[in-house]
């Protein structure tokens, strides 16, 4: 089994190593934000800081051929996928050792054992991919499931109207997952959109939806894992809207300053990570002390990710000129 | 060999390889229950059912992205954008998401789909239903761009565009869909080979779709002994046959259905100079259509596009003078 599918396995049922896992997230985007604030990394990122347990309660209820279609906030749910830290780090550094050989960088990562497509910075982009990957699954008579994790902001793009309809009318196995972190890019979602609680668009397509507690672990669980069987079983397509917090700003340029006051601090009062922290702790799975040991193990773990892919070798110039079209054609 | 009409040629290269491949699956608007509005797909949905053969909702965006997630999967989704310019509309995930799918997956998904379309003007469709538009996808790596001319390229690019690993865009000149000729079911054509369609001695023609029909036209009463290449394949062009035609010429004409600005036939030309300066008797030169919108009026819809009596004017200019004529409407003081 390879090391992706090993971290993948990992998570699926163990709190301790969910918890983990949200660690490493957050350890790994800290370095990343101050990477890119030192100008080590050319470029941008958006990092899912406050975003971890969505990304790993989906991971855990998916199957790993089940793909997903998600945006260019991507660092964590690759991470939480089961791609590696340095297969994550090494790409968003250019190298060679990139989940996409330096190609892509921190917006298009991807690896398709591990169910990951390419992840899309267009706002929506991902949305018809995921539906026509479920339109696949649907023509070969499979039980696979495609799903589209896309943010609040991509609801207002046509891309989401579009597929929710056509995914309707086709019963598709998809499930539409939309991140409401509250901001589309530097806009908080009240000033583009004149509704609150963005699933009941599903409404006017006749498709299931509901909202759930996108910091819950356990409520992501089993909201996803509801329609993904509703999906595996021919019931079609559900939207769910997880309601979640971007800690950070948009980018890497954005300092966030046009939040209310008050508003990070009382979302950090549920922080997915001090949720999971006291989901392992009230259970009798870790202790005070092998808590604060795993922090400092993924803490030296990340540092030790960051030296060796800025060691890593770069990209040779022949893959430029790679993977255009499957054949190598003369032009 | 059968006679058929291109529209007829289209809906058997489908129907053939869906026979042969049971994951080409095609969708579009009107494309089942009705068959096409340009009769493209008749029969399909009878023969192989509504899985296969689906009507989609007015939404090029969604179906052409949902052909891009089902190709990565498996399937050989093949679309029919109604005309060209519907693409607008679904630029995105051509241009964006299915042409990078496989560079940004760094070779792990391939994208087997093809996207075709009606293009071109001659029938009245007016401003926003008149355009070929190779441009807008010709320009992007990672798309294969093929304009058939007749019922036998365009079936036999077909298969060879459903067959084709990577994205291909397939152009179809909606003049000619009622036009009949004998196809030869087991000719293969390839992506990227161009065809001598009138050997010649003294000039190169290089057309593209229904411009191939105004080249034969204009070759038939010239004076001049001219060869006419349909090009078939805009991206990858074929630099050999046309660079071979011209060493063997000297002259290059290009006829495109396109605004004199950013056409395919800049490339050809900028190639052919680069190539061949030394073997050129005279300037290569461009016959395009002005810089304009199509415009609806029948008189001046046919005076935007290359016409042969253009095309013959331009060819005896250049044969008496050696220089580049100026076109029609710098003539005219336009």
């Amino acid at each position: 089994m390879s090391k992706g599918l090993e971290r993948r396995k990992a998570i699926l049922s163990d709190p301790v190593a969910q918890f983990e896992r949200a660690v490493e997230i957050r350890e790994f985007e800290n370095q990343i934000n101050a990477l890119f604030a030192s100008g080590t990394i050319r470029g941008t990122t958006h990092l899912c800081l406050g975003q971890e347990a969505l990304v790993i309660g989906m991971a855990s209820v998916l199957r790993t051929d089940d793909p997903v279609s998600a945006t260019y906030r991507s660092h964590g749910i690759a991470l939480a996928l089961g791609i590696t830290p340095e297969s994550a780090m090494g790409e968003i550094m250019g190298k060679a050792i990139g989940c996409c050989g330096g190609l892509g960088g921190s917006m298009h990562l991807c690896d398709i054992e591990l169910g990951l497509l390419p992840t899309s910075a267009i706002i929506g982009g991902g949305m018809p991919i995921a539906a026509g990957a479920a339109l696949a699954f649907q023509v070969q008579g499979n039980d696979r499931v495609a799903v589209a994790l896309f943010g609040d902001g991509a609801t207002n793009i046509g891309a989401f109207h579009e597929t929710l309809n056509l995914a309707a009318i086709w019963k598709l196995p998809v499930v539409f997952i939309c991140d409401n972190n509250v901001y589309a890019e530097y806009s908080r979602i009240n000033l583009t959109t004149p509704i609150e609680d963005l699933h009941i668009r599903a409404e006017s397509y006749a498709m299931p939806h509901f909202a759930l507690d996108g910091m819950d672990i356990d409520a992501v669980r089993e909201g996803v894992q509801s329609a993904v069987d509703r999906a595996r079983s021919g019931g079609g397509p559900t939207l769910i809207e997880a309601k979640t917090y971007r800690f950070a700003g948009h980018s890497r340029a954005d300092q966030a300053l046009y939040r209310p006051e008050g508003e990070l601090d009382s979302w950090k009062s549920r922080d997915p990570l001090l949720l999971l922290e006291e989901r392992v702790k009230k259970s009798g799975k870790m202790t005070d002390s092998e808590i604060a040991e795993l922090k400092v193990r993924k803490a030296k773990e990340i540092e030790a990710t960051v030296a060796l892919c800025q060691a890593a070798p770069e990209p040779t110039t022949k893959t430029m000129f790679e993977n255009i079209w499957s054949r190598k054609v003369s032009q | 060999m059968p006679a058929m009409r291109v529209r007829q040629a289209i809906a058997t290269a489908i129907a053939d390889e869906m026979r042969t491949d049971p994951t080409v699956i095609v969708f579009g608007e009107d494309i089942a229950e009705a068959e096409g509005p340009f009769k493209t797909t008749e029969g399909l949905l009878e023969e192989f059912g509504p899985v296969r053969v689906r009507d989609t909702p007015i939404s090029e965006m969604a179906f052409t992205g949902a052909a891009v997630g089902a190709a990565t999967m498996g399937l050989k989704p093949i679309v029919e954008i109604m005309f060209i310019e519907f693409l607008g509309v679904a630029l995105d995930q051509l241009v964006t998401e299915g042409a990078k799918m496989r560079y940004l997956s760094n070779g792990q998904l391939s994208v087997p789909m093809v996207v075709r379309a009606s293009v071109g003007g001659g029938l009245g469709f007016g401003g926003q239903h008149s355009q070929t538009l190779e441009n807008w996808v010709a320009a992007t790596p990672g798309l294969k761009v093929l304009a058939p001319s007749d019922a036998q390229s365009a079936y036999s690019l077909l298969r060879a565009a459903i067959q084709d690993p990577d994205p291909v865009v397939f152009l179809e000149s909606r003049v000619t869909y009622a036009e009949r000729g004998e196809v030869d079911t087991n000719l293969k054509m390839e992506i990227g080979k161009a065809r001598v369609v009138k050997p010649g001695k003294d000039l190169t023609i290089v057309a593209l779709g229904q411009m191939t029909n105004v080249a034969r036209a204009a070759a038939e009463t010239s004076g001049i002994d001219i060869e006419i290449i349909d090009l078939c394949t805009i991206v990858p062009w074929d630099k050999k046959t046309v660079l071979e035609s011209v060493k063997k010429t000297g002259r290059l004409v290009v006829v495109e259905e396109q605004p004199e600005s950013g056409g395919w036939g800049s490339e050809i030309v900028a190639t052919v100079v680069a190539e061949l300066f030394s073997d050129l008797k005279t300037v290569p030169i461009r016959i395009t259509c002005p810089n304009v919108p199509v415009p609806y009026n029948g008189g001046l819809e046919a005076r935007f596009l290359p016409n042969p009596v253009e095309v013959n004017y331009q060819i005896d200019q250049l044969m008496a003078t050696g220089k580049a004529p100026q076109p029609w409407w710098t003539r005219e003081g336009f």
